[in-house]
């Protein structure tokens, strides 16, 4: 269910040094050439704003690593085989590198934008209906959303794939049908049983931000 | 614009997953052109995608997949244009299907005033631009399926409620409803129906060729 529950705005300052601490992890973690399973959500969105502001080829390897084989087995477990599975998720990295100027770490964190790039490639390989997208949002290049906003947004995100993991495994079925499968829109479940009102109400705030510098 | 109608979280998951047929995709899209609540709820189910994907069991790539992918690389994309609004009613989604602004849809009469133009999207569903003059009423009907009606301009009240701009009714097989267009400026929307009407009355069911619904 989406309900609004208010969330507590975090003191700005420390969390922003705490984005800048991860980044600055990320980078040494970087030039030391090793990215581990101890990298963060945070720092997967680092990367791929390297990979927007620098052209970063050893930021995009690193995302190519953890993403790619997720991508190829996201793909083989909606349909596709291993050979279209694999040129597809190239496919979806190259895009990653082609559109990196569109991330907004406000909006959506690292594997949540992915996903839709994943999502919007399976479509085509997989001759799916066709899906137009809503009116874009774009702000110009000098504006940067806070950083304590992204950090808490992949927070949540990934307080959300934790509490996914805990779903009791019927109610999990359904979704992944939804995601993985044909499943019809009639059967598919109204209610998540997830808690996506905090991640709801942080992306509404970074969206009225982002109407107020456009108008 | 202050809307009162949103998206259902089975639709907007549907739409999310990427799961939906054409003429429901489009109408979506385009009350999300509107609104951002439900925009920000979109991010919600987009996030279940990433955290799904996420979980997959990873499937090793090629030995020489990064170094091709690499290769493949050029110069990143444009800052993009932002996609002028070239309609005050129509969003860009729908800006993008009619070919231009409201000027360029090509109206067919169907009656009592009423004017349609049929969307070209794929089987599954129909979208079509319904124009009904204030103060008309539409051919009563039902449904076999589900119909999603947007409105973009004006606003009609069926048995239900009254829908405004922004405002998505969803009405499923089992509502029987005859929508009345509001007076004040004409009512223009955008209707998705997953299978053909029924209409209730004799003039109605001889008209319906003319309908191609
Ligand atoms: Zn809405």
């Amino acid at each position: 269910m989406l309900d609004t529950a208010p969330f507590q705005k975090a003191d700005a300052l420390t969390a922003s040094r705490h984005y800048a601490a991860a980044s600055a992890a990320v980078c040494l973690r970087q030039k030391g050439k090793s990215v581990s399973s101890e990298t963060t959500p945070e720092d997967w969105s680092a990367l791929i704003l390297r990979v927007r502001d620098t052209q970063d080829k050893a930021a995009f390897a690193a995302l190519f690593r953890h993403f790619a084989p997720r991508i190829k087995g996201f793909l083989m477990k909606s349909g596709a085989s291993a050979t279209l599975a694999e040129e597809c998720a190239q496919d979806v990295m190259a895009t990653l590198w082609q559109k990196a100027h569109l991330f907004d770490p406000a909006r959506a964190s690292a594997a949540t934008w992915i996903f839709t790039i994943a999502r919007n490639r399976r479509i085509d390989a997989l001759r799916k209906s066709r899906r137009p997208e809503p009116e874009e949002l774009t702000w110009g290049p000098e504006a940067e959303p806070d950083q304590h906003e992204a950090l808490e947004l992949s927070q949540d995100t990934e307080r959300l794939g934790e509490a996914l993991a805990l779903l009791p495994q019927k109610q999990r079925d359904l979704i992944e049908r939804a995601y993985f499968h044909d499943l019809s829109h009639s059967e598919i479940a109204t209610e998540t049983g997830l808690p996506l009102g905090t991640i709801k109400s942080r992306i509404r705030l970074a969206l009225e931000r982002l109407r107020h510098k456009m108008s | 614009m202050t809307i009162r109608h949103h998206i259902t979280d089975q639709l907007l998951m549907g739409y999310s997953a990427g799961q939906l047929p054409e003429a429901f995709n489009l109408v979506i899209a385009a009350h999300l052109s509107f609104c951002d609540e439900c925009r920000a709820r979109l991010g919600a189910f987009d996030a279940i995608g990433g955290a799904l994907m996420g979980e997959c069991d990873s499937v090793a790539m090629m030995e020489s997949s990064l170094t091709a992918t690499l290769d493949r690389l050029t110069q990143p994309a444009p800052a993009p244009r932002l996609r002028r609004k070239a309609c005050k009613v129509l969003p860009a989604p729908l800006v993008d299907y009619v070919g231009g602004d409201l000027a360029s849809v090509k109206w067919r009469s169907i009656g009592m005033g009423v004017r349609q133009a049929i969307l070209p999207t794929d089987a599954g569903a129909t979208a079509r631009l319904l124009y009904i003059p204030a103060g008309q009423k539409v051919a009563d009907h039902s449904h076999r399926g589900m119909e999603l009606t947007l409105v973009l301009q004006g606003a009609f009240s069926d048995e239900t409620d009254r829908f405004g701009p922004g405002d998505l009714e969803i009405a499923n097989d089992d509502l029987h409803h005859q929508p009345v267009a509001e007076e004040g400026p004409d009512c223009i929307c955008l209707a998705a129906t997953e299978a053909p009407l029924r209409f209730n009355g004799l003039l109605p069911r001889l008209a319906q060729p003319f309908l191609r619904i």
